[in-house]
C-alpha cells in the first residue's frame, strides 16, 4: 500500500476532529457535567486526536520523503524519492472526486518540483471557468504546520482547562460596574470558551491544508470570526468588546485588499487552485487544468517566474479584441494568433501591473491577519482576551496564517511585491520593537514583541529567505506561546498585568520564572556562536544572513539589514526588561507578592513541554532531520535559484539564492552581529533593571519627548482615530441627522396625513354606513313589536283568520277573474 | 222541500238527476260544518274532529269529480287521479291525527286540560 496516499486522509481527519468537538460542545456543552466542566475534556481529546493524526502524517511523510542533509542547491536529490512512487497514489486517497491526484505526477523528469499531494475532496460548485472546491495541498510545510498547530493547541487546551476554572462558577467581573454601582454577576462560560477554541483550531488547520485560494479565504474569515469570539470573550467589558470589534474591522481592511488580489487572479487566470488538477472530460480524456503555481512558473520555462498567459492576455485586451474581430469566422484561428502573440506582449511588459496587484492584494490580507504595519494596531488590543487565547490566537497560529500564506503563495510573488513585503516587515519590526521598550503591561510587551517578530518573518520572506521566514515562524510559535502562557501564569498569580507591581517573583514561582527565561533566551536567539543555540538562534541567524546577503546584492536596500540587527538588539532589551521587572529584584508591591503562588500542575506542565521545544526546535539531528531541512523539501519550484527583476520601483532587484547566505563571510558576519546585538541588549537591560546602575526614570526624563512618543505607541491609534474613525463618525452623524431631520420628518408627515384621512373615513363609516344599517334594524324591530299583537295564542281565532282569509282570497280571485273575463 | 225548490240557487237540485253538483253541496256542507266545529270547539278533540270533517268534505269532492258515472256524456272525469288523491288525503288525515293526538296528550300532561284556549304559551 502506498503510505503517502494516506496523507490526505490522515490530515483531513486531523482537520475535521476539532469541528466535531465544536459541534458537540455547541449543542451539548452546558450538559457536559457540572457547569459544562467536561467540555474541556471533549475539546482536549479532539485536539489530542488531531495531534496524534498529524504526528502519524509526519512520520509517514518522513518515511516516504526522508530528510537529508542536502547541500544547498541540489534539491533534486530530495525529490527523487517523491517521483519514484508518484504514479498511482492519488486515486487511493479516499477522495470523492476524480481529480484527486499527486502533483508530483508532473514532476517526472523535473527534479525541481517539490513533493506535494493535491486534490479535491468535494466540489462545491463548477460552472464555466469557476470551480469552488474543498481541496488539499499537502507538502512538507503543510505537515509541519499541522504538527506545530496541533501541538501548541494541545498545550494550550490543557493549560486553559486550568486557567479558565473561574468560568465554572458564577463569575463576578470586577472590571464591569453596572448602573446600580454593583459589579457584574454572570454565569460562567466554560464550555463556550472551548467551543470557540475548537472552531478556531479547525479554521486554522483549514487554512493550512487548503488546496486553493478560495478555500484559504473561507477559513481566513473563519479564523477572523473565531478571534472575534475569543478576544470578546469578556464581552461585558467595554474594552474587550471594543478590542474584538477593532480586530475584526482592521482585518476586514486587509481582507478587502485580499479580495482584490483574488479577483485579479481569478479574472485573469480562471483558477485559484495552487496545484494542477486533472479532470476527466466527457470524452473520457484527462484534461489538466494548470494551477497557479504552474501558470506563474511553468516547468517548460524552468520554473522561472513569468507573467502568466492569462494576465498578459487580460492586459492586452484591446489587441485580443482586434484579433478576435478579424478572425470572427474561425475562433480557432484567433486563438492560435493570440497564443502566438503572447510572448511578444509579455516582452513588452504587459500584465506586469496585474501581477503586482495580485501579489500586493494577497499580501494586504496577510498584513491584516499578521498584524503588519499599518494594520498592526489590533493585535495589542486583542490582549483583552483570556491569556490562553493570546497564546494560541495571537502568537502562534492566527497571526502565523498571514506569514504562512505569503510562504505558500511565494512562487507567485514578483520582485516588486517582495520588496514591498520586506519594507513592510522592516517598518513593522522597528515600530513594534520600540513600543515594546516602554510598555508596562506584561501582555502588551509580548503583543508588540509578536508584531515585531512577525515583521521579522515578513522581512525574511521579502528578501528571499523563504526557509528563513518559515523557520522563524515555527520556532517563534513555540517560544511565543511559551512566553504567553508564562505571562498568563504570572497574571493568574498576581491578578494584575502591570509589571511595575511585580518583581521578585522568581522565588515564589520558580517553574514559571525558569521556563520564561528559556523563552526569553530563545526569542533573543541566544546561543554559543557556531556551536549550539536555542531555537531562535538558528532562525534569527538565517534571517539576518539572508538580509545581509540581500543588502550586499542591492546596496540601496542596506537599511533592511540594519533593521534586522537593530531589531535584535531591541528584542533582547525589552524581553529581558520584562523578565527582570517581573521575576528579579525585590518585590515592588507587597500586596501582590504575598498572594502570588506557583500555578497548578495542569498549567505548569505545558510550560515545561513548550520550554523544551523552544530549546530544541531549531536543532538539526545527525542525519539531517531538522525543521530547516524539512522546509527545504517544500521549497516552491524555481525559488532556490534566487530572483531578479522589478520595474515598479524603477530599478532591478536581485534576490540572492538562500543557500548563498549560509556560506562564508555572510554567515559569520550574521552570527556575530546577532550575538553581539543580543548580548548588548541583555546587558543594557541588566544595567537598567537588574543592577540598577542607571535609573530608567532618568533616561525617560532626559528623552521625554521620545519616551512620550513611544509610550503613546507612536500615536497610531490617535492618528487612525483622527483620519478614519472621526471622519467616518462625522459622516455617520451627518447621515443620521439627515435621516432623523429629513427622512423621518417626511415619513412622519405621511403618517399624519394618512391618520387624518383615516379619521374622516371612520366618521363616514360610523355615521352614514352604520346609521343606515341601524335604521333598518330599528325599523324591523319596531315592526316586530307592533305585529306581535296579532299572535294572540287563541286557536279558534286563528281558525277564524284562516277562514276569513280564505274567503277574502276567493272573493279577490273571483273579482280578478271577472275583471279579466270582461276585460 | 217546497221552499228549497223555490231557491234560485239550489232549487235545481230537487228536480235534476243526481250529479256532481249534489255531491259538491254535500262536500260544502261537510266543509262548513268542519270549519264551524274548528272555530267554535274549545276541546282539542273537537277541533280535531272538525279537521276530519273538513278533509272529508274535500274527499267527497275528489271522489265525485273522479266518477265517470256522474260526469255523464261528454264530461271529463278525473278518473283514478281523484280517487288516488282521496286515498292520500285519508292517509294524511290518519298521520295528522296521530301527531295531533300525541300533541294533545302531551299538552294534557303539562296543563291538565285539553282546552285550546289555554294553549297560549306562544302568545306574542
Amino acid at each position: 500500500m502506498d503510505l503517502a496516499a494516506q496523507l490526505p486522509l490522515l490530515l483531513g481527519l486531523a482537520w475535521l476532529t476539532p469541528l466535531a468537538s465544536f459541534v458537540a460542545i455547541l449543542f451539548f456543552g452546558p450538559r457536559m457535567g457540572p457547569h459544562g466542566r467536561n467540555a474541556a475534556w471533549v475539546a482536549t481529546a479532539a485536539i489530542v486526536t488531531s495531534l496524534v493524526l498529524s504526528l502519524a502524517a509526519f512520520v509517514v511523510w518522513l518515511g516516504v520523503h526522508p530528510v537529508q542533509a542536502v547541500a544547498h542547491g541540489e534539491h533534486g536529490v530530495v525529490h527523487a524519492a517523491a517521483d519514484a512512487h508518484a504514479g498511482d497514489g492519488g486515486h487511493a486517497s479516499g477522495s470523492h472526486d476524480a481529480d484527486g491526484h499527486l502533483a508530483a505526477d508532473h514532476g517526472h523528469g523535473d527534479p525541481h518540483q517539490p513533493a506535494a499531494y493535491s486534490g479535491n475532496w468535494y466540489t462545491l460548485y463548477r460552472g464555466g471557468r469557476l470551480e469552488l472546491s474543498i481541496g488539499y495541498y499537502i507538502d512538507a510545510l503543510t505537515v509541519l504546520m499541522f504538527v506545530v498547530v496541533t501541538f501548541i493547541a494541545t498545550c494550550i487546551h490543557v493549560y486553559a482547562s486550568g486557567y479558565m476554572h473561574d468560568e465554572l462558577h458564577e463569575v463576578t467581573d470586577h472590571e464591569v460596574r453596572l448602573a446600580d454601582g454593583h459589579h457584574l454577576h454572570r454565569p460562567g462560560r466554560f464550555p463556550r470558551f472551548f467551543q470557540a477554541l475548537s472552531l478556531f483550531c479547525f479554521s486554522m488547520m483549514g487554512i493550512v491544508i487548503a488546496g486553493n485560494l478560495a478555500m484559504v479565504f473561507i477559513f481566513w474569515e473563519l479564523v477572523g470570526i473565531c478571534s472575534w469570539f475569543l478576544i470578546g470573550f469578556y464581552y461585558e467589558r467595554k474594552s474587550a468588546s471594543t478590542a474584538a470589534n477593532k480586530a475584526f474591522i482592521v482585518n476586514r481592511v486587509g481582507d478587502f485588499g485580499m479580495l482584490i488580489g483574488l479577483m485579479a487572479l481569478w479574472g485573469a487566470l480562471g483558477t485559484l487552485s495552487f496545484a494542477d488538477s486533472t479532470t476527466v472530460g466527457p470524452d473520457g480524456n484527462e484534461q489538466v487544468r494548470p494551477g497557479l503555481f504552474s501558470q506563474f512558473r511553468p516547468s517548460e520555462a524552468g520554473h522561472v517566474l513569468q507573467v502568466p498567459d492569462g494576465m498578459v492576455a487580460a492586459a492586452a485586451a484591446a489587441e485580443v479584441a482586434t484579433i478576435s474581430a478579424d478572425h470572427a469566422s474561425s475562433p480557432a484561428d484567433a486563438a492560435s494568433q493570440i497564443a502566438a502573440r503572447i510572448p511578444d506582449w509579455r516582452g513588452m511588459g504587459m500584465g506586469r501591473w496585474l501581477l503586482f496587484i495580485a501579489g500586493v492584494g494577497i499580501f494586504c490580507g496577510c498584513v491584516g491577519k499578521s498584524a503588519q504595519f499599518p494594520l498592526f494596531v489590533w493585535l495589542p488590543d486583542a490582549m483583552e482576551g483570556p491569556t490562553p487565547v493570546s497564546a494560541l490566537v495571537h502568537s502562534a497560529t492566527m497571526v502565523a496564517a498571514g506569514v504562512y500564506l505569503v510562504g505558500r503563495f511565494y512562487p507567485v510573488l514578483s520582485p516588486d511585491v517582495l520588496l514591498v513585503i520586506a519594507y513592510v516587515g522592516a517598518i513593522t519590526l522597528f515600530i513594534a520593537a520600540t513600543i515594546a521598550l516602554v510598555a508596562n503591561d506584561i501582555k502588551r510587551v509580548l503583543a508588540y514583541s509578536t508584531v515585531s517578530q512577525l515583521g521579522y518573518m515578513m522581512l525574511a520572506l521579502g528578501v528571499g529567505g523563504w526557509v528563513a521566514g518559515l523557520f522563524h515562524l515555527v520556532t517563534h510559535a513555540f517560544f511565543k506561546s511559551l512566553l504567553f502562557l508564562c505571562s498568563g501564569s504570572v497574571i493568574h498569580a498576581c491578578h494584575t498585568n502591570d509589571m511595575r507591581k511585580m518583581g521578585g517573583l522568581a522565588k515564589v514561582m520558580p517553574w514559571t520564572a525558569f521556563t520564561m527565561l528559556v523563552g526569553c533566551l530563545a526569542i533573543i536567539g541566544a546561543g554559543v556562536p557556531f556551536v549550539i543555540g536555542l531555537s531562535g538562534y538558528y532562525s534569527k541567524d538565517s534571517i539576518l544572513a539572508q538580509a545581509l546577503s540581500f543588502a550586499n546584492a542591492n546596496p540601496g536596500h542596506r537599511v533592511l539589514s540594519w533593521a534586522v540587527a537593530g531589531g535584535a538588539f531591541l528584542t533582547a532589551f525589552y524581553m529581558f526588561r520584562l523578565w527582570f521587572m517581573t521575576f528579579a529584584g525585590q518585590p515592588r508591591d507587597h500586596h501582590v507578592h504575598e498572594h502570588a503562588h506557583e500555578s497548578p500542575n495542569v498549567m505548569v506542565t505545558p510550560l515545561v513541554v513548550l520550554a523544551v521545544l523552544a530549546v530544541v526546535a531549531g536543532w538539526t539531528l545527525p542525519g539531517g532531520l531538522g525543521i530547516a531541512n524539512l522546509l527545504e523539501q517544500a521549497r516552491p519550484a524555481g525559488t532556490a535559484a534566487g530572483l531578479e527583476g522589478g520595474f515598479v520601483f524603477g530599478q532591478s532587484l536581485l534576490f540572492p539564492a538562500e543557500h548563498e547566505s549560509h556560506e562564508g563571510a555572510v554567515h559569520i558576519t550574521a552570527t556575530l552581529t546577532a550575538f553581539g546585538t543580543a548580548m548588548a541588549g541583555v546587558l543594557l537591560a541588566a544595567l537598567l533593571y537588574l543592577w540598577k546602575l542607571i535609573s530608567p526614570d532618568l533616561i525617560a526624563s532626559i528623552f521625554r519627548p521620545i519616551y512620550a512618543f513611544l509610550a503613546g505607541r507612536w500615536y497610531f491609534d490617535e492618528l487612525y482615530d483622527l483620519v478614519f474613525v472621526k471622519p467616518t463618525l462625522g459622516v455617520a452623524n451627518l447621515a443620521s441627522g439627515v435621516d432623523r431631520g429629513l427622512i423621518d420628518r417626511l415619513i412622519d408627515g405621511i403618517a399624519w396625513a394618512a391618520r387624518g384621512l383615516a379619521g374622516i373615513d371612520a366618521w363616514i363609516d360610523r355615521t352614514l354606513v352604520d346609521g343606515l344599517v341601524n335604521a333598518t334594524a330599528n325599523a324591523t324591530w319596531n315592526a316586530g313589536l307592533k305585529l306581535r299583537g296579532l299572535q294572540t295564542g287563541r286557536l279558534r281565532q286563528y281558525v277564524m283568520f284562516i277562514v276569513l282569509g280564505t274567503v277574502a282570497l276567493f272573493v279577490l280571485a273571483a273579482a280578478a277573474f271577472r275583471s279579466a273575463g270582461t276585460g | 222541500m217546497t221552499s228549497l225548490s223555490m231557491n234560485p240557487v239550489l232549487g235545481f237540485l230537487i228536480d235534476a238527476p243526481v250529479s256532481v253538483a249534489h255531491y259538491l253541496v254535500v262536500g260544502a256542507i261537510l266543509f262548513t260544518a268542519g270549519v264551524a266545529c274548528m272555530a267554535t270547539k274549545r276541546n282539542a278533540l273537537g277541533v280535531l274532529m272538525g279537521i276530519e270533517l273538513v278533509l272529508n268534505g274535500a274527499n267527497v269532492n275528489f271522489v265525485a269529480f273522479a266518477s265517470t258515472y256522474l260526469a255523464g256524456e261528454g264530461g271529463r272525469p278525473l278518473g283514478l287521479d281523484g280517487q288516488v288523491f282521496a286515498v292520500f288525503v285519508i292517509l294524511l288525515a290518519a298521520a295528522e291525527a296521530a301527531v295531533a293526538l300525541a300533541i294533545t296528550l302531551n299538552f294534557y300532561n303539562n296543563h291538565a286540560t285539553v282546552d285550546v284556549d289555554r294553549a297560549d304559551d306562544l302568545k306574542g
